[in-house]
Parts: C-alpha cells; sequence; structure tokens
C-alpha cells in the first residue's frame, strides 16, 4: 500500500474511533445523564443557566428555540462589532493597532458568528490580542456550540413523539461549550504548546537575521485559538495564513492533531444521531453516505497532487507531486488529506494555499463546499445540513415503496418538503447569484488575481465558501474590497440561518407527529440501499445545481491545461 | 355472476378528442395549475418569439431556435395530451352515468303512512332532502334514499354493472336506495337523503371527470418539490449567462431556454395530474367511488386492515359440511330427504346442502313425486317439499323445524346440534313429516386464496385483523385457520371503535369496512373507511370509499391502487431528475466548446454540433413525456413485497434507468437529426 493511503487509514481510524467515544460521552452530556466531568463542570453549568434564569426544565418548541439562537448570535455580533470597530481605544494591544473599516468589521464579526471565520483581514496586522480573545475566540466557541445546539435540537424534532418540544437551547449552548468544546480543546492547545505553537500575551519578537536584517515574528495566544479553530470547524487562524504558518503548525504531529480535531466533533454527530434516535444503524448508515463522499474526494484530491503539474514536467523536467504553494514539512499527501478534510468540514483553516492545487483538485474542494457542507460538515451545521438531504432523498424515493415517505417514523409532508426545498435554495443563491454579481459588477472584478477559467474559480470559491460557513480561500483572491467584504457577510448570513432556521421548523413540525413503528412496509434507512441513494442525491442534487459552473472554472482550466495553457 | 364490463374507451378511442383537449389547455389560467409546465410555456413562447425575430431578420441558426421551440410547446402539449387523455376515460364514463340521470316526474306522498293513491306528482329535480317518495315496479329510483316501507327488488346495474337484482327493505342493513337505480318489483316507500345536485349519482360523476379533483397531500408535496426544482435550475441557467460572459463567451438565449427546460422536471411534471386522474379511474373500474383522493392516497399508507371475518375471509354464507342422522335414520335416508327439502333453496346455504347431499349415495332421489315445492323464505325460515304421497319435507333452522313438527330431538341429536352450535358452525334440522331425520352442519369455509393473500399483506407490512361476531374459541380457530395476524371476537361496534383508537395512538394507520349503521362510528374514526354500496346511507356517509359491488375484499385493491399510485409519481420523478444528468453531458460541451475546445471531451455521446445536440436533448425531453403517458396511465407495476425490495427493484429501474436511457435516447435522436438534415 502506498504511504499516502497508509496515512489516511490512520488518519481514519484514529478519528472514528476517538468520535465513537465522544458521541457516547455527547449523548449522557446533552440528555442530562451524569458524566465523569459532571463533578467538576456541573456547579458551573448551573452558575451559568441560573444567572441566565433558565434551566433543562424549561423546555422549548421550535419557534422559542429559533428565537433563542437569533437573539443570541445577534448580541454575538454587535458585541464583536463593536469590539473591532473600538480596539485601538481597548486594552489588549501591545502593538498599537488601530479600529478596521466598517464593512470589514460587518463582514469580520458575521463570519465568526456564524461559524465561517472567513478572514478578509490578517490577524497579526490587523487585529489586537483583545479582538482575537473576547472577540473571536469567544465566537469560535459560541458559534460552534450553536451548531451543536441546533443539530440536537433537530434530531429531537426527529425523535420527538408529539410533545413538539426542542429541548432549551441555552442549556444545549451551554453544555456544548462547558462539557465538550472547552475540555477537547485545552487539551489540544496544551498538545500544540508542547510542539511549539506560542501561547502568550507578550509583544512580537523583534528579532535579527543573519543577514543583519530586522525581523519582526509576530506571536500571541495562538495555540488555545488554534485548538478551538480546529475543534469547533472555525478555522480561523492566528496568523494570516492560517496552518501553514511554522508557528501555528509547526511539526507533522500538530498538523496530524488539527487534522483529527477538524473531523472529530463532526463524525461524532452521526454515532450521537443514531444513540439519540435509538438505532445506532441509522448512524452508521449517515456516516457510511458521508464517508463515501469524504473517501472519494480525498482520492480525487490527492491523486492530482501526488501526479504533479504536466505543464511543468514538460518546461522544466521537473517530476514529482505539485508543491506550488506547500509547505515542504507537510508534503503533498498531508496537505491533500487536510484539502479534503478542511472543505468537507467546513472548517475552512489550511496548511496549503488551495489557490495552488490542481485544477481537479479544486474541483473537488468547491463541490465540498458547494452541496452545503454536509461530508461531516461545520460542527452540528454539517449533520443538520444532511438531513436536509436525507428529507428530500427520502421523499423523492420513498413514494416508490408506495407509502408517504417516511424517515424515523415520522412522515415526510408538504410542510417539511417546503421547508426543505427552502433551505435548500441558500446554496443556489448565495453562490451562483452572488458569485454571478460578483463576476459582473466591474469594481469586484479587480479582486480576481488571474485570468481565465482560474479566476472563475476564485470567484466560485470565495461564494461557495462563504455560503457553505468554510472560510478557507483561494488565496488569490482579494476580497478586502467592500463589494465582497458586504456581499461575502450577507452569503454568510444566508448559508447559516437560511438553513438553521428552515430546519429547526422541520424539527418542530416533526416532533408533533406521533412516529408510526416500522413494519415490513416502511421504507428502510439503514442498510446499504440507504446510503447509496443518500449518497446519490447529495451528487446528483448538488453537482446538476453547480456542474455549469464548474464546467466553466475548474473543468474548463483542467481541458485547458492538458491542452497546454495555463492561466 | 353476470357482470357487464364496464365502458373503458381504448386510448386509440380517445386520442382525437384528447388532442383537441390539449391545445384548449394551453389557456394560461389551466397552465399555472401546474408550475413546471407553465414555466416551460412562458420558455417555449419566448423562444418562439426570439427565433421568429432572428427567422425575420435571417440571423443565422434562425432555423435551430424555431425547431427548439416547436419541441418546447411540443413537450406542453404532450403534457396537456396526457392529461386529457386520462380524463377522457372517467369522461366516457360520466356520459353513461348521466344517462340515468333523466328529469321524470315522481310520486310524493305527505307522510309515510298516507295511502299510495294520495301521492302527488312532482318533477324528480325538485326533490328535496326528507320528502317521502312512492316508487313501483319500473320507476327510475329518483334520489338517494332509505326505504321506510316495504320490500322489492332493485335493478342496479346503472351503478354496478351487476345485473342480478338486489333486495331492498326497510329497517336492517339494505335499507338505502341510490338515485339512478330501477325498482323491478314491487314498491317502496323512501325517504330522500340527498339535496338536489348533491346526490351520489351526482358526486360519482363530478369524481370520474375530475371535476372535482382536489391535490392530495403527497401530491402537493411533491409539486411544492418541482417547484422548488425549478426555481433552483432557474437560478443554474440565468447566473450561467454571466459566467460564460466572464469566461470571454457567450451563449445564444435560445440555448439557455434549451437548457432551462431540459433540465426542469418536465417528465414527472408533465405526467403528474395524469397519473392523479388514472388512478381515481382504476378505482373505479374496480367499482369503488372514492370521495376524496385524499382516501386512495391513504389506503397506500394503511398499516392495520380490519376486515370483517363474513364474506371477506370466509364465504359470506355458510355451507354444508356434514350430515348428522338422528337416532335410527340411515345417512342415505338422511341425504335424500335434505337433498329434496333444499331444492327449493336458492340462498347458498340451500345450494350446499344439495351439493353434499348429492356426493352421498342413494340421495338422487326422482324429482317427479315433488307436488309442491316450498322455497326458503326469511320469515319461516325452512324450505321443502310436498311430495305427491302427501310426505311434507322440510329444512330450516332447529327452531323453525321443531315448531313445523312438534317433535323433539334424540338425545344424540340434541348433543350434535349443541356441539355444531358452540364450534361457530350453524346447525339446521331435517324433517320428514313429523319426523326429525337429522341435522345439517352449516360451517364457515375460508375462501381458498386467502391466507396468501394475507402473507403478501404481511410482506408488505400490513397487519390484518379479523373482526368477527363469533365467540373468541370459533374466532380463534378461524384465525389461525386463515392465517390473519389477529381477531376481535363478539366484536361490538364499540369495541371495533376501541381497537381502531387503539391502533391510531400507537401511530398505526387503520382501514377497514362495513355496511352496517352501527358501523358509521369506527367507518368515520378509521383512516380509510370502506362502506358496502348495499349497507345503509348512515355507513355511505361515514366512509370515505363506497364500493359498489359491496365486496368486502375490495379493500385490499384499494391499497394496492393507493400503493400503485404513490409508487408511479415516485418513480417518475426519480427517472426525470436522473435524466438531468445525461442532458448535462449533451448541452454543456455545446455550449461552451466554443470558449474552451478542450471540452469536447465531455461529449461523452459524441453528438454532432452544439445545435443538434440541443435540439437532439430537446426533441428527447418532449418525446419521453410521451412514450411515458402509457406508464402513467397504467400505474408502475407493483407486486405486493416488502418496501426494501421494492425500493430496490425501483430504483434499478427508474433511477439507474433514468440515468442511462437519455444516454442512449439522445444519441439516436442526434443521428436522426443530422441524417434528416434538420441543422
Amino acid at each position: 500500500m502506498p504511504s499516502d493511503y497508509l496515512v489516511f487509514a490512520l488518519y481514519a481510524a484514529v478519528t472514528v474511533g476517538l468520535a465513537w467515544m465522544l458521541a457516547g460521552y455527547m449523548h449522557r452530556v446533552f440528555s442530562g445523564q451524569r458524566v465523569w466531568t459532571t463533578p467538576v463542570i456541573a456547579p458551573v453549568e448551573r452558575a451559568f443557566l441560573s444567572a441566565a434564569g433558565t434551566g433543562p426544565e424549561r423546555v422549548q418548541g421550535w419557534t422559542g428555540y429559533a428565537m433563542a439562537v437569533l437573539v443570541f448570535n445577534l448580541a454575538g455580533f454587535l458585541f464583536l462589532y463593536a469590539v473591532l470597530r473600538m480596539q485601538g481605544m481597548l486594552p489588549g494591544n501591545p502593538e498599537g493597532i488601530g479600529p478596521i473599516s466598517a464593512d470589514l468589521a460587518f463582514n469580520t464579526a458575521v463570519s465568526f458568528v456564524t461559524n465561517t471565520n472567513w478572514q478578509a483581514y490578517s490577524g497579526e496586522v490587523q487585529l489586537s490580542y483583545l479582538a482575537q480573545m473576547v472577540g473571536l475566540t469567544v465566537q469560535n466557541f459560541v458559534s460552534a456550540a450553536t451548531g451543536m445546539a441546533v443539530a440536537v435540537a433537530v434530531i429531537r424534532g426527529f425523535v420527538a413523539t408529539g410533545t413538539g418540544k426542542l429541548g432549551n437551547f441555552w442549556v444545549d449552548l451551554t453544555r456544548s461549550v462547558l462539557y465538550v468544546l472547552l475540555p477537547l480543546s485545552i487539551l489540544a492547545a496544551v498538545v500544540l504548546i508542547w510542539q511549539g505553537v506560542p501561547q502568550s500575551l507578550g509583544a512580537y519578537v523583534r528579532a535579527t537575521t543573519l543577514e543583519g536584517a530586522q525581523q519582526v515574528i509576530a506571536q500571541g495566544p495562538a495555540a488555545s485559538q488554534i485548538a478551538i479553530k480546529q475543534l469547533g470547524t472555525n478555522g480561523g487562524g492566528f496568523f494570516g495564513v492560517n496552518s501553514a504558518h511554522p508557528l501555528e503548525n509547526p511539526t507533522i504531529l500538530s498538523n496530524m492533531i488539527q487534522s483529527v480535531y477538524i473531523l472529530l466533533i463532526p463524525v461524532a454527530f452521526c454515532f450521537l444521531f443514531g444513540r439519540m434516535v435509538g438505532d445506532r444503524r441509522q448512524g452508521w448508515a449517515i456516516f457510511a453516505a458521508m464517508g463515501v463522499l469524504f473517501v472519494a474526494g480525498l482520492l480525487l484530491i490527492n491523486a492530482p497532487e501526488q501526479a504533479g503539474n504536466p505543464l511543468l514536467t514538460e518546461a522544466t523536467g521537473i517530476t514529482g507531486p505539485n508543491m506550488e504553494g506547500k509547505e515542504v514539512r507537510f508534503g503533498a499527501t498531508l496537505s491533500a488529506l487536510w484539502a479534503q478534510s478542511t472543505t468537507a468540514a467546513s472548517n475552512g483553516s489550511v496548511n496549503a494555499m488551495h489557490d495552488s492545487f490542481m485544477p481537479l483538485s479544486g474541483l473537488v474542494m468547491l463541490l465540498n463546499m458547494q452541496i452545503g457542507e454536509v461530508i461531516f460538515g461545520g460542527v452540528g451545521a454539517g449533520f443538520y445540513g444532511m438531513l436536509l438531504y436525507v428529507v428530500l432523498a427520502v421523499f423523492l424515493a420513498g413514494l416508490m415503496v408506495g407509502r408517504t415517505p417516511e424517515y424515523l417514523g415520522k412522515k415526510i409532508e408538504g410542510r417539511e418538503v417546503t421547508l426543505a426545498v427552502l433551505a435548500f435554495l441558500s446554496m443556489p443563491v448565495g453562490i451562483l447569484v452572488f458569485g454571478a454579481l460578483a463576476a459582473t459588477v466591474p469594481s469586484a472584478l479587480s479582486a480576481v488575481q488571474d485570468a481565465g477559467p482560474h479566476g472563475l474559480s476564485e470567484i466560485l470559491y470565495a461564494y461557495s465558501s462563504a455560503t457553505g460557513n468554510n472560510g478557507s480561500a483561494f488565496a488569490g483572491y482579494g476580497a478586502a474590497a467592500p463589494f465582497h467584504t458586504t456581499l461575502q457577510g450577507i452569503a454568510m448570513l444566508l448559508g447559516r440561518y437560511a438553513i438553521i432556521i428552515p430546519m429547526l421548523a422541520v424539527a418542530g413540525a416533526l416532533s408533533v407527529k406521533t412516529p408510526a413503528p416500522a413494519t415490513a412496509g416502511t421504507f428502510p434507512t439503514h442498510g446499504p440501499l440507504f446510503v447509496v441513494l443518500l449518497t446519490l442525491t447529495v451528487l446528483i442534487l448538488g453537482a446538476l445545481t453547480f456542474f455549469p459552473a464548474l464546467v466553466l472554472g475548474p473543468i474548463a482550466e483542467h481541458v485547458s491545461m492538458l491542452g497546454g495553457q495555463s492561466f | 355472476m353476470s357482470k357487464q364490463s364496464l365502458p373503458v374507451p381504448s386510448m386509440t378511442a380517445l386520442a382525437p378528442a384528447a388532442a383537441r383537449q390539449a391545445l384548449a389547455k394551453l389557456a394560461p389560467r389551466l397552465l399555472l395549475k401546474n408550475p413546471v409546465i407553465f414555466a416551460t410555456a412562458v420558455v417555449a413562447a419566448m423562444v418562439t418569439l426570439l427565433g421568429l425575430r432572428d427567422l425575420a431578420t435571417g440571423v443565422p441558426g434562425a432555423g435551430a431556435a424555431v425547431q427548439i421551440a416547436v419541441w418546447l410547446w411540443a413537450a406542453v402539449l404532450i403534457s396537456n395530451f396526457a392529461e386529457a387523455l386520462a380524463e377522457g376515460r372517467g369522461r366516457a364514463r360520466a356520459d353513461s352515468l348521466r344517462a340515468t340521470k333523466t328529469d321524470t316526474m315522481v310520486r310524493v306522498l305527505a307522510s309515510p303512512d298516507s295511502a299510495h293513491d294520495s301521492a302527488t306528482m312532482v318533477s324528480s329535480a325538485t326533490l328535496k332532502r326528507g320528502q317521502i317518495l312512492l316508487v313501483v315496479a319500473g320507476d327510475i329510483i329518483p334520489a338517494d334514499a332509505d326505504v321506510v316501507q316495504g320490500v322489492a327488488s332493485v335493478d342496479e346495474s346503472a351503478i354496478t354493472g351487476e345485473s342480478a337484482p338486489v333486495i331492498r327493505e326497510s329497517g336492517g342493513d339494505f335499507s338505502s336506495v341510490t338515485g339512478g337505480t330501477r325498482i323491478v318489483s314491487d314498491w317502496l316507500v323512501l325517504r330522500v337523503t340527498s339535496e338536489p345536485g348533491r346526490s351520489f349519482l351526482d358526486r360519482m360523476i363530478a369524481l370520474v371527470e375530475g371535476a372535482e379533483r382536489a391535490k392530495t397531500p403527497n401530491e402537493i408535496a411533491l409539486n411544492i418539490l418541482l417547484a422548488g426544482l425549478t426555481l433552483i435550475f432557474l437560478l443554474v441557467v440565468v447566473t450561467l449567462e454571466p459566467f460564460a460572459r466572464y469566461s470571454g463567451t457567450s451563449i445564444p438565449v435560445v440555448f439557455l431556454a434549451a437548457l432551462f427546460v431540459t433540465l426542469i422536471p418536465t417528465t414527472i411534471g408533465g405526467l403528474l395530474s395524469a397519473i392523479g386522474i388514472a388512478g381515481m379511474d382504476r378505482l373505479a373500474r374496480a367499482n369503488v367511488v372514492a370521495k376524496s383522493g385524499r382516501a386512495v392516497e391513504a389506503a397506500g399508507d394503511v398499516d392495520v386492515l380490519l376486515l370483517d371475518k363474513t364474506g371477506t375471509i370466509t364465504f359470506g354464507n355458510r355451507m354444508a359440511d356434514a350430515l348428522i342422522p338422528a337416532q335410527g335414520v340411515s345417512e342415505a335416508e338422511l341425504a335424500r330427504a335434505a337433498l329434496v327439502a333444499s331444492r327449493a333453496d336458492d340462498t347458498p346455504e340451500g345450494k350446499s346442502i344439495v351439493e353434499l347431499a348429492r356426493k352421498l349415495p342413494g340421495a338422487n332421489a326422482a324429482m317427479a313425486d315433488v307436488a309442491e315445492a316450498i322455497a326458503f323464505s326469511a320469515q319461516a325460515r325452512l324450505s321443502g317439499a310436498d311430495l305427491t304421497d302427501g310426505t311434507q319435507l322440510r329444512k330450516g333452522s332447529v327452531e323453525a323445524i321443531l315448531r313445523q313438527t312438534g317433535a323433539a330431538m334424540d338425545a344424540g341429536l340434541a348433543a350434535s346440534v349443541d356441539q355444531i352450535a358452540r364450534s361457530g358452525g350453524t346447525p339446521l334440522l331435517v324433517s320428514q313429516g313429523n319426523r326429525i331425520m337429522g341435522a345439517v352442519h352449516l360451517k364457515d369455509i375460508i375462501k381458498p386464496g386467502v391466507r396468501e393473500r394475507f402473507a403478501e399483506l404481511r410482506a408488505m407490512g400490513i397487519r390484518t385483523v379479523m373482526i368477527t361476531g363469533d365467540n373468541p374459541l370459533t374466532a380463534a380457530a378461524i384465525a389461525a385457520e386463515a392465517g390473519v395476524d389477529d381477531f376481535l371476537a363478539e366484536a361490538t361496534p364499540e369495541a371495533k371503535l376501541e381497537l381502531i383508537r387503539s391502533e391510531q395512538a400507537k401511530g398505526q394507520l387503520v382501514a377497514m369496512c362495513g355496511d352496517g349503521s352501527n358501523d358509521a362510528p369506527a367507518l368515520a374514526q378509521a383512516d380509510v373507511g370502506v362502506a358496502m354500496n348495499s349497507g345503509t346511507s348512515a355507513a355511505k356517509e361515514a366512509a370515505n370509499l363506497i364500493d359498489l359491488d359491496s365486496d368486502p375484499t375490495k379493500l385490499i385493491e384499494v391499497v394496492l391502487v393507493g400503493k400503485q399510485l404513490l409508487i408511479s409519481r415516485g418513480a417518475l420523478t426519480t427517472f426525470s431528475i436522473a435524466n438531468d444528468v445525461a442532458k448535462y453531458f449533451a448541452i454543456l460541451p455545446a455550449l461552451f466548446i466554443a470558449a474552451y475546445p478542450g471540452l469536447a471531451v465531455l461529449n461523452l455521446m459524441g453528438l454532432q454540433s452544439a445545435s443538434s445536440a440541443i435540439l437532439s436533448a430537446v426533441i428527447f425531453n418532449a418525446l419521453v413525456i410521451l412514450a411515458l403517458i402509457p406508464l402513467a396511465l397504467r400505474g408502475v407495476k407493483y407486486a405486493p413485497s416488502s418496501a426494501a425490495a421494492l425500493l430496490r427493484r425501483n430504483l434499478t429501474i427508474y433511477g439507474l434507468g433514468g440515468l442511462i436511457v437519455p444516454f442512449l435516447g439522445i444519441k439516436v435522436i442526434d443521428a436522426a437529426v443530422n441524417a434528416l438534415g434538420l441543422v
């Protein structure tokens, strides 16, 4: 077996094993049962909840839950916006960095609240320590926790026996942070510090190089932010070039830990689902569908990267993997693995420059985001996004068994289909409509670095990343112009809330239905057949929507490259 | 049974009228009902204008544009044609029903007890609910009504196609008559139960014509999904133009329009209403009238079937199973007496005695001896024959024969009779003169094939529950023999209602059939209630389906029709969406090959030119709707099996088939288009 496959297999085994254990833990946490961390955390949890004047007994219907999500996220946005605009006047700013512009603050605040972590700014140049910590890092936790809470609530809707209740948002949010995100982040941060990632509030280091030049080495409280950026599928790095930066991701071990953390919670959600619905096969089926898509994408990214660029070989005689834009310490294999994980999981952190990947690798990355970040996807968000496809798949094919389509004993009817279609519309609007605007408006076109199909790929990537709440970028794209920061801010909002609200509404509609017991006449949703069906639904519905645009972007670039033309 | 086949005109006979209808259905108001076809029509109109403009200004490629426009209109017309064809079949049936609805003068009585000669004549069109009518032999019954007085035979063939007249009498479960049927003997005093224009016949006409067809829940949900997909593809196509312009190429609007129409789910969109109408029509041809399409769809979802034992699981009538001679009587003597005494009994019980006795040696007595046959009557509860020598042979219920003969049974016979009754059977006695010759054991006989039927239902995930008035012991024995999953013995109307409620509380959908007025609450409570047409008007009012043949097993057919309806929709939706993959590979290379010649690798089908590729895709899109019309009208083949097996089968045929067929189809059409020099 080639060494790259061995690396992938090891990675998969570690991630799935840890996710399986985490799912058991999360199941107990979200159902309010005792776990081994309870003695330490429960008092803190109680203190928070009683201060907020709520508790697990105050269960909410879908409207109450959705309202709580919106209020909490709006408050987070306003706070973050204010901090970014006023950072020059606030403490925790040893470098004396001034305020950032209104449109960039809007973009950044939306970006972190929606768990996108698109970085139109460069962290070490434009943000103070305070803004990074109380602004961004706090949102790294709570935006991830929001996704987890919503996913848990949506699953409760699928399970509920006619109660109409989805749980309490404040409780789910608090538990996500205290029991899951914080302990795992602390663990990873400690290991990353050991591997050489800085965690300091001191000023930047000024060094004199061997040639005698002065160099400013940016540093700061990085390890803590990196841990949560991976765990919470945020992806917003401490440094501008993210996990390609030697201080953000110094070693192979730090790289593996970060790679595993990217997928840990999203994978765990599959198993958590199986436990919550009381039939683990259901969780395995969704895991399998996501897994098939993930592995296919990984192999499709890896192959062109390992093969290298034919034009380069022709021109220079250099053979071997495509190393443009990659860190030598990671090479093509670990870069391909990261690229697949980060685009599949709506993470957005990078350890290599996606802009420099081969066209077909770029195609896979684009599709990962365009289908709505549902191949494991963002923490929680990937799972409820996949449930959206489940609703569509069950409805499309479910009729073929001669019954009103059902999932987990709940009938999928007009209301659910309407909501699912509404949610489904957010991706084409955010990517195609906004992307078309960006490709048309003259002032917007200056952002494009490269000509021809690669330029179109850059535009598509920017809007796919924003709408998919991914946050990674084709580095060539200069998205700091007010046109883009504003339009992408709207795309991020669309990709987040235009899915959260309909999915909570779907959960609400399902929660009032009494589940019918499964019979031989029930649509089976746990076997290989369902896995194939769900996989094809994701591919066909997702690909059908974006295939024409992709033909003009990466596919055209690929065939042109084969024809000897580069852009 | 002599059953006329109801008029089902062939498709070829209906086609010309349907083609005319297809044009009439181009009215925007009618097109708006179907979002997918409406979108197609709008685009077709747009392409027509563009094509004509190009033709007038002599732009190259105008010919292709006009041809594309023609085929876009073809898709719309074919869809309309499919709907018209489906409606046409119903309309033919409605016309034959309407023929029975004639305006006649009818006799109205002041009260049920008024003298018959006090009747006043009024026009049947003015009849109000609650009015009292007198009808006599030869009259057409003018309205739905309950029998208040009298007993008569009624010919219901106009409604049911069954030519043998049925008995209708006041009280009991056979007390309702339907407007449009004809009374063939005696007289009846009726109380009208329907308002003018809202009679059973009116509703039936409206239903089979599709005039009252409201969309069913699944159909609404599917329509939303199809509208959503149409909107998504609209975004895809509209944004493709700026992306293409960015890429330094431009796409003719006509080609974009063609791409849009081929992507939106026109196949299912075009056939959706035809599938629905055809499903109702299939039900109508099975002689079931659905009060709403919702009920038919719900039938497909049924989890539990409550079946009355009698007539469904066992033959409605008990059959002679054994003859038990009294002390001192030979079996041959008893057989002969039973045979002769039952000759004049036309009921199935009587016939079964004749059949059984014939098989016994020595029973074939010459019938020439019979002086007078005494036909079975429900009042006397016996039948018989007086022989020429004066011997009176009788067969009847135990009480009737004991009363007739004044004799008593010997101890052995009495024990046997008791045993028969306790086993759930019915004992009859046979007498010769004053002597009791022996007993006949009438027994429930399980219909052949029901066991297999229930096994099929079980495979489909449907549980069957037998409802019977028998005691639990008998019920258990029959249930085991018939292979039902469960039974409700000594069933009272309350017990039935309770059973339905408890199943529903578990999330199950329940179907049942019934005829008596005491079934009405249960029929109303059940998710699918099928009333027998012979039943009371209360039962018919409470049910959502009415079986004109009054055949309780029809419930199973209804379930199958419901499932087939859903499967047809799902299969064509899947097929329609899977088709898009091939259409992309036909059209996208054609659109972009000028900008990026390397994209020729996507031309998997090796289509000859950009125009021929696009035209072929549009032609395929229209023709596939036409090709699938028979499938839509007939319904997807459905053999009862588990959901997993069905899904595997249908996904393979319609999913995989939907991926492959258009690749072949478009390739063939492209070859034809080029051979004919169309582009």
